[in-house]
């Protein structure tokens, strides 16, 4: 069942094309990678997608519907929840309270969203730091607090950007089994991600993406070896040099 | 004036709510060095300038510098406490009622082709000319201007190559104090002015800047042009107590419509 | 922290008793000190929680004002009705200037100027128009008539302005629990991140600028009759709006006890201070005041009096932990 489809987006800003005629399919329980060099045009796409940006063209289509248009909040009435590349927690709110914003959503009131709050927190780790405002946490802390808050929308489909960035090797390896765990609860992720091992860890399938357009597609292994890909990441030369995996 | 205002926010984007204030001090000043001491206001501009521009110094150094990193209602908050101070304490100073500078030239007017000019405006017109043009030599040519705009651009790329960003804040700050300096010494003569003209005075450089847009110096020049011609067609055909209403009304608008101006760039 | 508790309940309860005991100078600095609490709380809504900064609160004062002033002296509505009838058209005119705030994307300065804007636009048509008394102003006649929101008795708007102080700031302290005041707190830190986590933010800040819009109209009605004259450069003014706005910022926006600390702070000060110095002619000294104590609050206790004071005090009560 596809849940989430991308037809023919664009967006232009200024003279730069930063997304040209894409198209995006998630299906259900499915994760997708999509990776691509800097400036490729990724976060553009899931700030269409979750309408904080309009499109110039295409379509979008999440759970059946158009949502071509809509203010992000009904998006994730919707279903569609995301995090940002440079984490967002409110900073004045407890990391309790960072949660319950999400859970509010799915439960007006405050009591029983604040019940279902504390079990996201508790799941993601944060049980002891329930009551910390979300200023004094570490990185790794803030980026589980958004990704909670996230969670507590109760979304199909997560969109997640770099999570990964600024994590050292054992908070990586936390999140990706926390990812897993997620995914594993039945929601979709469609993640963005500079970090190889998660994205080939985590991915059913990747999508790269580079200057705005699709330049390949496929299972993790195959994705790898692509000479465009190399040739993206790597530049025109060094094609023939990649080592096989 | 609205250049002073579009400097303050270009480098630091804080938005100086004691602008129209700041003004109204140098009005205040001239009138005293008028009274006192007998200069002429069209002299003694270049001194309002300057006596501003320390202070303008003093407050950037003292109190703005520390917020500049702070959430922006805790900015808008102090600056609208500094216009309180500053416009109250001309209340205190100098009391409620309006003063008006004299000057010689402020009488007489010349033909300027098929057109009656009064000499005062025309040489606050070619004043303000003048200084827009000296600042934006000053901008563009030398270093501490340079300094100044790579300020306003990257304050962090800045600090890596070497700029000593609070200085450059604590000049530009000065400098748009020293506009209104100037700009309140050279408008003395031609209108009467009182402590609450400060609150007039923010509005009129509020609706300048936000038209030609917030941090072009172009712009603010242009922007003046437009709101000055408003203001007069607005004049024209409406009773003189509703002149304020145009310019309030103006500000509406420009606000709703055109944030990012004609020229400017968008606020942070 | 419970003796805290137990002696903020009993100051409550005292308060009722005070006018027996005090004198009439005593209970006219209370009034005020409950009425400005009152005023402060209705801002606290858009202005602390919310975060949207107005500063031009005055403009829905004088809209409340002039409305049950009008509809009382010309159609011979009681001023009881007409106080809903000024809350109404203020929230009206709140949701009108929220609108085009929040519709056009208006943040931070930008919205204050807008308001700003609308309080000296309300100003200025006001002090024109005849019909409501031009610059000279809209006077009503003192009649005591209870029926007419009018007393003989001041300590009569005394309990009345302690009324309105604490249903204002029980319906603050209900709110803050409840989704209402979540979403606020959170469109105060990050509107962008909110609407990512599904909160609809323009729904959320027109409501907290109509709720608050309206509470201050209401307020509106009781400056009417207290002060039995509406001038609109008084009431619709800066400096009305900066009362308005000073004594929660400074106590501590965003939080439920912030609008009556700062109230109880500076309302006496005020007071005394204009005393003072319109004795001495000194106009606007008040103002200098506040404007340095706006720049020292920014400085120096940008949470407010009240937080800060409610930390030192927890610290007290468990130094160990």
């Amino acid at each position: 069942m596809s849940l989430l489809e991308a037809r023919g987006l664009s967006r232009h800003f200024g003279g730069v094309q930063a997304v040209a005629a894409l198209d995006l399919d998630v299906a259900e329980g499915e994760v997708v990678g999509l990776i691509g060099p800097n400036g490729a045009g990724k976060t553009t796409v899931f700030n269409l997608l979750s309408g904080f940006l309009a499109p110039d063209a295409g379509q979008i289509r999440f759970r059946g519907r158009s949502v071509l248009g809509w203010k992000p909040h009904a998006i994730c009435a919707l279903g569609l929840a995301r995090t940002f590349q440079i984490v967002r927690p409110f900073p004045r709110l407890t990391v309790l309270d960072n949660v319950l914003v999400g859970a509010l959503g799915r439960h007006p009131d405050a009591g029983e969203a604040r019940a279902r709050a504390r079990r996201v927190v508790d799941r993601l780790g944060l049980g002891a730091r329930a009551s910390t405002l979300a200023a004094g946490l570490t990185l790794a802390e803030r980026k589980r607090v958004e990704l909670a808050r996230a969670l507590a929308t109760e979304p199909a489909l997560l969109l997640l950007d770099e999570v990964m960035a600024g994590l050292n090797p054992t908070e990586i390896a936390t999140l990706v089994g926390l990812i897993r765990d997620i995914h594993a609860g039945g929601v979709s992720i469609l993640l963005i991600e500079h970090n190889m091992r998660a994205v080939m860890a985590l991915s059913n399938r990747i999508v790269v993406l580079n200057f705005g357009e699709r330049v390949a597609e496929g299972p993790p292994a195959a994705v790898a070896s692509h000479p465009r890909v190399i040739e993206a990441y790597l530049g025109e030369d060094d094609v023939h040099a990649a080592p096989a995996r | 004036m609205a250049v002073g205002l579009t400097l303050i926010f270009g480098v630091m984007r804080v938005v100086n709510f004691a602008h129209g204030d700041m003004m109204v001090w140098g009005m205040y000043l001239a009138w005293l060095l008028a009274a006192r001491g007998g200069v002429d206001p069209y002299a003694s501009f270049v001194l309002c300038a300057a006596v501003l521009f320390v202070a303008g110094v003093l407050v950037q150094r003292g109190l703005v510098q520390r917020i500049v990193d702070a959430p922006h209602e805790m900015q808008i908050l102090l600056m609208l406490g500094v216009a309180l101070v500053l416009e109250n304490a001309a209340l205190l100073v100098f009391g409620p009622e309006p003063q008006r500078v004299r000057s010689a030239l402020a009488q007489a007017t010349i033909w300027l082709g098929p057109v009656f000019v009064d000499v005062a405006r025309l040489i606050t017109f070619g004043v303000a000319i003048v200084l827009t043009l000296l600042l934006s030599a000053f901008l563009f040519r030398t270093d501490l201007g340079r300094s100044i705009r790579a300020a306003a651009d990257n304050p962090y790329g800045a600090l890596v190559i070497g700029t000593d960003v609070r200085r450059v804040y604590a000049v530009a700050f000065g400098i748009g104090a020293a506009c209104v300096g100037a700009a309140g010494a050279l408008v003395a003569p031609l209108v009467p002015f009182q402590p609450s003209t400060g609150l007039q005075l923010s509005v009129a450089s509020f609706n300048i800047v936000i038209i030609g847009g917030m941090g072009s110096l172009v712009g603010a020049f242009v922007g003046g042009l437009l709101v000055s011609v408003a203001e007069s067609l607005g004049a024209v055909f409406l009773k003189p107590s509703l002149k304020e209403l145009v310019s309030f009304s103006l500000l509406v608008l420009i606000l709703l419509l055109r944030p990012a101006g004609l020229f400017g760039r968008r606020a942070a | 922290m419970r003796w805290l508790a137990a002696a903020v309940v009993a100051v409550l309860l005292a308060l009722p008793a005070f006018p027996s005991v005090f004198g009439s100078y005593a209970v006219t600095v209370f009034t005020l000190i409950f009425f400005y609490g009152f005023l402060g709380q209705a801002w606290n809504v858009v202005g602390g929680y919310a975060g949207q900064l107005s500063a031009g609160h005055a403009a829905f004062l004088g809209v409340g004002a002039y409305t049950a002033a009008l509809l009382s002296v010309e159609a011979g509505v009681t001023p009881w009705l007409g106080m809903f009838a000024g809350g109404a058209l203020a929230a009206v005119l709140g949701a009108v200037v929220g609108f085009l705030g929040f519709r056009f994307g208006l943040r931070g300065f930008y919205f204050v100027l807008l308001t700003v804007a609308f309080s000296e636009i309300c100003r200025i048509i006001a002090a024109n128009t005849e019909a409501v008394g031009g610059a000279l102003g809209y006077y009503i006649t003192f009649t005591g008539n209870p029926r007419q929101f009018q007393f003989q008795d001041t300590r009569a708007y005394y309990y009345i302005a302690l009324a309105l102080m604490v249903a204002a700031t029980g319906l603050v302290a209900w709110l803050e629990r409840r989704r209402f005041g979540v979403y606020l707190a959170a469109i105060r830190d990050d509107e962008a991140a909110c609407e990512a986590a599904g909160v609809d933010t323009f729904r959320y800040k027109m409501l907290a600028m109509l709720l608050s819009s309206f509470l201050t109209g209401v307020g509106g009605t009781f400056y009417a009759y207290y002060l039995f004259s509406l001038q609109p450069n008084t009431v619709f003014g800066v400096p009305l709006s900066v009362e308005i706005i000073i004594r929660p910022i400074v106590g501590g926006a965003g939080t439920v006890l912030g609008p009556v600390v700062g109230s109880f702070i500076l309302s006496p000060l005020a007071e005394l201070s204009r005393h003072y110095f319109a004795q001495g002619g000194w106009h606007g000294a008040h103002l200098v005041a506040y404007g340095a104590l706006l720049v020292a609050v920014v400085l120096f206790l940008p949470e407010g009096a009240y937080p800060r004071l409610a930390r030192a005090l927890r610290r007290r009560a468990a130094p160990a932990a």
